[in-house]
């Protein structure tokens, strides 16, 4: 029998090397860098113009002087290290004075003291940042704002638990006397009671309590707030305290009730249109005339007043934003299950829409926080006010570069970390939601 | 009533600096720290060290003052003002005193609504220029481009010095001190004016403070000294013979070292009214009888603290001159205590 | 209904009470709210100025000076921001690895550092990286003028040459508007042909063509005709048939009476060529002049030949003499170059660093947030209109402009609006390097020398707001005509 066995291989051939242009380094940069006579030349300018600067920077970043008592003294050290006239850095400054960039005047035996805040509000804002976090720390959440205001300021423990008590006030009306009264005359006075209550007893109420069991930490001046704790201190105060305000005015932009929603948006449109550096002044000229006569802030506590304001009429977009994004079957479905206006907005719009807003609002903060530099034309000690009185001591009197480098540093890693974050939870929303 | 109400509610939110009552003295004692306007810094005047303590010649009179009234040195906030927020704070209430070298001009007296309560520093505006420029007077500085301070009464003086002369200038507005300094050095202003104590500070901390000449024009009356508000002359009082104690203290041969000794009596009628052991002068400011010996030991008579601040023997470097003793041919007289 | 009363009424409330705050605090500082001090005497200087102004000018002026000044930062920042925002988020789409790197470098980088600290940052930078002015002197000079020496780059800024309008001036204006008339017409005629026809004419090479040729032909004629023409100089003192120089060995720094015009210009060129500053006394007439020289306001003077003729012998008192040089007549259009004399560079326009180091830290920091809206733009038009224009036969070109563009730009606007109005208001950072914007001059030195804070500060938000509508206004106006026409 003659079968014939047609030939198969039984063994692939080894694959062929690719050619030499078409694999490794070489292909990445024919692929990447050199693509077209055009791209060529763009990437020798920039391969030239990293190497400028770098050669410019680098001689003088990594040879900067870390040990000197003065600016005179680093250049005494720098004239004998480089005798041949090389200027170098003189990061001494930081050395002596990074705690006041960083705490401003503080008490150094009290750094714990911010170090603790700023981890608390990290673990209380963790449960509506990510997802995986327990929910009872939500509780945490409600009681981070005093228990902040208390180790940072310092003083009689009762007066935080006094206020805090006021919202506890305000939710029990809302919670027990909405079935009895009816939903407006609750609103009203959940509104109410706790003012009344802030106004008249709590004062007393804390004093007596202070009087009877005294409790409290050492109380720090608000003079020695400074850097970038008092960055850190009036970016997220004016955050935290300008939601509330944020979202009534995006609910009065929303709303069809005439004069709601023209106030709300003329106070938006008003505040948006003016720059926050007039505001300050506002705060810091101004404030006084709007006050009865004979009564005056703290201007720490003015400033927050104003970036509270400022920054509730940016919340409100981005809030608006959010309720705009929402789809409309959503409040259809409200509609139709019979709730009204302050129960759906409550249980189901809200809820969402805070959700999607989370990232806009993290994009105002980071704003914000950028733009608490500008307290320092109304005299506060902000890191660039700082950066001034440290230049304005005879033994650092002529530093430049030095200082303006790490608060921008700072800065930088600050606010590039939130920026990250936030892009990651816009993609996340934005595959998980739809 | 309203106020009452309003304060309860600071009180606990416990920022509130207070409600201005009818006398800052009685504030300032209920309050337990005397609340001063400083600048944000300016050498040898006022500035932090690396441990937050405020130090300068315009610091040591508000220790003095805080050293008068509450006995103690250090009770004192200090609230540094830019040049634009300074007056406010004062008119509203925030502080108590302002001492951040503001010179004494008719419209802040009369207009403004200020007391100045005297002179700590007899100052002039001047004009600092490179010595390889060659300029040795202001009178040859037609064209030039000048750097001035903003929110001072600097950039008046220059608009009327120069038009008054019939010359040309570009004025470059700077914030600070420091930015000046940095476009001074770097050439992109010729001059750079500002108080002849200022500059002589500011150039005191140059690599190469020879380099530099400072012009003998001076242009402008400045005389510098702590001011508060209109209307509590009581207060007033207070601030301004603290101040006088302390210029009478060096003319009296009172300093820091032997002022707890002089203090038990001395057969110097004057010293034992101020000191207090004669008398009572103290009380009739509503101040203990040993203010004037607080005030002193506090940072020294006025030599003192003109010496450890801005002296020759410091970096600033600034001699008498004008704010010398009048026995010594300068312009500081106390009057007298009686 | 009855919450809008309750809120009416609480909002009516809180008004009443702000009001009577207000009124009793003033009574109580003895203080007046009066707006009388915007015409009063402002006494202080401002370097960078659009309109006339001094220090005997009143606040009011100053407020305008310092208004123009804003929307000068302001308009030019804008534009840069959005050149440089295009470009970076163009780049960062780019395939090359290190230029798209770079770009997220630069865009990273000025998104989340303060704006203030980028414009303390450049300004130094600037300052220290440049000459300054001291530094082109001297016959071996550490740093020259560039553009055949007609640009300086100095720590003071950049002085660029000014442009002189002569005589036929006019003429030149005439010519040039009627080209662009011709340019506008031909590309009207171009689009309707190319609409009947398809035929696509080649519509950028006669535009550039017509924008030329037309007017520069006017103005070599008239240059031929007028420029050789020579003008007397006329001195008060001095040697008859003396040189400039001779002149002004006496009369240092001389102030000069002419009709403004080319001639002028080309004698204050020659006095700085020698080392002087000249100082223009500008007059309207012949009569005019003759009552500057005789008074004294100027002792040098420069006029037509028959003008000269009459005013030799007119003068009664005041030796005036004819001297030996004469100057040129200068051409319709001239340009005036900065010559360094005295402290600094004069003559021609100076953009003070202030200005460039505030335009550019608005324009990078905001162009870094463009440029995130433009990929972000770009992104959102989806690849297969790219693909399907290229399948229809259009260039890549054309494919930009005509299909991708579009539909971007609907992504594009309303953010970039938004930052448009940033950029607006942050421009009131001027003060951190001296720029005198209306927050310097009215905000700053005018409430400091008169106590007026609550009058300036409203002053001051008013502007902004009305600024902040103004531009959302117009820019709406643009977004809606370049809205997808939804039918």
């Amino acid at each position: 029998m003659n079968h014939s066995q047609p030939f198969v291989r039984t063994q692939m051939l080894e694959a062929k090397e690719p050619p030499l242009a078409e694999k490794g380094v070489v292909k990445w940069m024919r692929e990447n860098l050199f693509s077209s006579w055009l791209n060529a030349f763009l990437t020798i300018v920039s391969i030239l113009l990293i190497y400028w600067v770098l050669d410019h920077l680098l001689p003088w970043m990594l040879g900067g002087i870390w040990n000197a008592d003065s600016l005179s003294q680093c250049r005494e050290i720098r004239d004998s290290l480089y005798p041949d006239g090389r200027d170098v850095a003189c990061w001494a400054v930081l050395s002596d004075r990074w705690h006041q960039l960083l705490f401003g005047f503080y008490p150094p035996e009290l750094y714990w003291r911010p170090i603790l805040t700023l981890v608390m509000f990290g673990a209380a804002i963790s449960p509506i940042l990510f997802n995986g976090v327990p929910r009872k720390l939500f509780i945490l959440t409600a009681i981070a704002p005093f228990a902040a205001f208390w180790l940072l300021w310092g003083g009689s423990v009762w007066m935080p638990v006094v206020v805090a008590l006021g919202f506890v006030i305000g939710w029990a009306v809302m919670k027990f006397a909405s079935m009895p009264l009816g939903s407006l005359v609750a609103t009203i006075l959940t509104i109410l009671l706790p003012v009344a209550y802030w106004l008249f007893l709590a004062g007393p109420l804390a004093g007596a309590l202070d009087a009877a069991v005294p409790v409290g930490i050492e109380a720090v001046q608000t003079d020695d707030f400074g850097g970038f704790m008092l960055a850190l201190v009036i970016g997220v105060s004016g955050i935290v305290l300008s939601l509330p305000l944020g979202i009534v005015l995006a609910l009065g932009r929303q709303s069809d009730l005439f004069i709601i929603n023209k106030c709300s948006v003329a106070f938006i449109e008003i505040i948006r249109g003016v720059p926050l550096i007039v505001w300050l002044f506002t705060a810091s000229l101004l404030l006084n005339y709007f006050l009865p006569p004979g009564v005056q802030f703290d201007i720490m506590l003015r400033v927050i007043i104003m970036v509270t304001l400022f920054s509730s009429a940016y919340i409100a977009e981005v809030v608006r934003g959010g309720l705009a994004a929402l789809p409309r079957g959503q409040y259809e479905g409200a509609d139709s299950l019979g709730l009204n206006y302050w129960q759906s907005m409550q249980l189901i719009i809200l809820p969402q829409a805070l959700k999607i807003s989370i990232p806009g609002i993290v994009s105002t903060f980071i704003g914000l926080f950028k733009d608490t530099t500008l307290v320092v034309f109304i005299g506060l000690l902000d890191p660039i006010g700082l950066s001034n009185s440290i230049r304005a001591s005879t033994d650092w009197n002529g530093i430049y570069w030095e200082l303006f480098i790490f608060i921008g540093l700072c800065f930088w890693i600050f606010c590039f970390s939130m920026s990250r974050y936030s892009q990651w939870l816009e993609r996340k929303l934005h595959t998980g939601h739809r | 009533m309203k106020k009452s109400v309003l304060l309860g509610t600071l009180a606990v939110a416990g920022l509130a600096a207070g409600v201005a009552s009818a006398s800052t003295l009685e504030e300032v004692q209920a309050r337990g720290a005397l609340n001063c306007g400083v600048t944000t810094g300016l050498v040898g005047f006022a500035a932090p060290d690396a441990n937050g303590e405020w130090d300068g010649f315009d610091v040591g009179v508000c220790r003095a003052v805080a050293a008068a009234v509450l006995g103690d040195p250090s009770a004192v906030n200090f609230v540094p003002t830019t040049g634009q927020t300074r007056f406010t704070a004062l008119a509203s209430g925030e502080i108590d005193m302002l001492a951040r070298n503001t010179t004494w001009t008719f419209s802040r007296d009369v207009d403004l609504r200020f007391e100045f309560t005297g002179v700590n520093y007899y100052d002039g505006q001047g004009f600092m220029v490179p010595r390889e420029l060659g300029v040795s007077s202001a009178m040859e500085l037609d064209g030039a481009t000048v750097c001035i301070q903003t929110g001072t009464t600097t950039e008046l003086n220059l608009a009327d010095f120069f038009a008054s002369n019939n010359m040309s200038y570009e004025p470059v507005p700077i914030e600070t001190n420091a930015e000046a300094q940095q476009q001074y050095l770097a050439g992109a202003c010729d001059v750079y004016t500002t108080d002849a104590s200022g500059l002589a500070a500011t150039r005191a901390t140059f690599e190469d403070p020879t380099a530099h000449v400072i012009l003998p024009e001076i242009i402008s009356k400045e005389p510098l000294g702590p001011l508060v508000r209109h209307g509590d002359n009581e207060w007033g009082d207070i601030v301004r013979w603290t101040l006088n104690a302390l210029i009478a203290a060096e003319e009296l041969g009172i300093t820091s070292a032997n002022v707890a000794e002089l203090a038990a009596g001395t057969n110097n009628p004057e010293i034992n009214r101020m000191l207090g052991s004669e008398g009572d002068l103290g009380g009739m400011m509503g101040l203990s009888s040993d203010w004037a010996v607080n005030a002193i030991s506090a940072g020294g008579n006025y030599g003192e603290l003109f010496e450890r601040n801005i002296g020759e023997n410091t970096p600033i470097g600034l001699a008498r001159g004008l704010n010398a003793q009048w026995t010594d041919g300068g312009l500081l007289y106390s009057p007298p205590f009686r | 209904m009855t919450i809008q009363v309750v809120a009416l009424l609480l909002i009516a409330l809180a008004f009443y009470w702000l009001g009577h705050n207000i009124v009793s605090n003033l009574r109580q500082l003895g203080k007046d709210f009066d707006f009388g001090f915007l015409w009063s005497r402002s006494g202080y200087d401002i370097n960078q100025r659009l309109i006339e102004y001094s220090n005997n000018s009143t606040h009011g002026r100053a407020a305008l000076v310092g208004i123009l000044n804003t929307m000068l930062v302001a308009a030019l920042g804008c534009a840069l921001a959005t050149i440089l925002g295009v470009i970076a988020g163009v780049l960062r789409l780019s395939k090359n690895w290190i230029v798209a790197r770079l770009m997220t470098v630069y865009v990273e980088g000025f998104r989340n550092i303060p704006l203030l600290l980028w414009i303390i940052l450049i300004f130094a930078i600037m300052t220290e990286a440049t000459p300054q002015p001291r530094d082109f002197r001297g016959d071996n000079p550490d740093a020259s003028m560039i553009l055949f020496d007609s640009v300086a780059v100095t720590n003071r800024g950049i002085f660029i040459p000014s442009p002189v309008w002569g005589d036929g001036a006019g003429l030149l204006l005439i010519v040039f508007a009627l080209s662009l008339a011709a340019i506008w017409a031909f590309r009207r005629y171009a689009h309707k042909r190319q609409e009947a026809t398809g035929d696509i004419l080649p519509v950028f090479p006669v535009s550039l063509g017509l924008f030329l040729v037309p007017t520069l032909l006017v103005y070599f004629a008239f240059s031929a005709a007028i420029s050789r023409d020579q003008y007397p100089l006329m001195g008060v003192g001095g040697q008859q048939g003396a040189t400039l120089e001779q002149f002004v060995e006496e009369n240092r720094n001389p102030s000069i009476c002419a009709i403004p015009d080319t001639a002028v210009v080309n004698l204050s060129t020659e006095l700085r060529a020698i080392g002087q500053r000249a100082d223009i006394v500008s007059v309207s007439s012949a009569a005019q002049m003759q009552e500057s020289l005789q008074s004294g306001d100027c002792v040098l003077a420069v006029m037509p030949p028959d003008v000269a003729a009459t005013m030799a012998g007119s003068l009664d008192g005041v030796d005036l003499v004819t001297l030996g040089q004469t100057i040129d007549r200068g051409r319709p259009l001239q340009f005036e170059r900065p010559q360094l004399a005295g402290f600094n560079f004069e003559g021609g326009i100076q953009l003070r660093n202030s200005l460039i180091a505030l335009w550019f830290a608005l324009s990078l920091y905001t162009g870094a947030f463009i440029a995130e809206i433009v990929r972000a733009g770009i992104l959102a038009v989806s690849r297969g209109q790219t693909e399907a224009a290229f399948a229809l036969g259009l260039q890549p070109s054309r494919t930009m402009n005509l299909v991708i563009l579009p539909q971007a730009l609907r992504v594009i606007i309303p953010p970039l609006i938004s930052q448009y109005l940033n950029l607006t208001k942050n421009s009131s950072l001027a003060i951190a390097v001296g720029y005198m914007d209306v927050r310097s001059t009215l905000g700053g030195i005018t409430i400091n020398q008169t106590g007026r804070e609550l009058e300036g500060m409203l002053l001051l938000g008013l502007f902004y707001l009305v600024l902040s509508l103004l531009i959302s206004g117009v820019m709406n106006i643009y977004n809606t005509s370049v809205k997808l026409k939804e039918r």
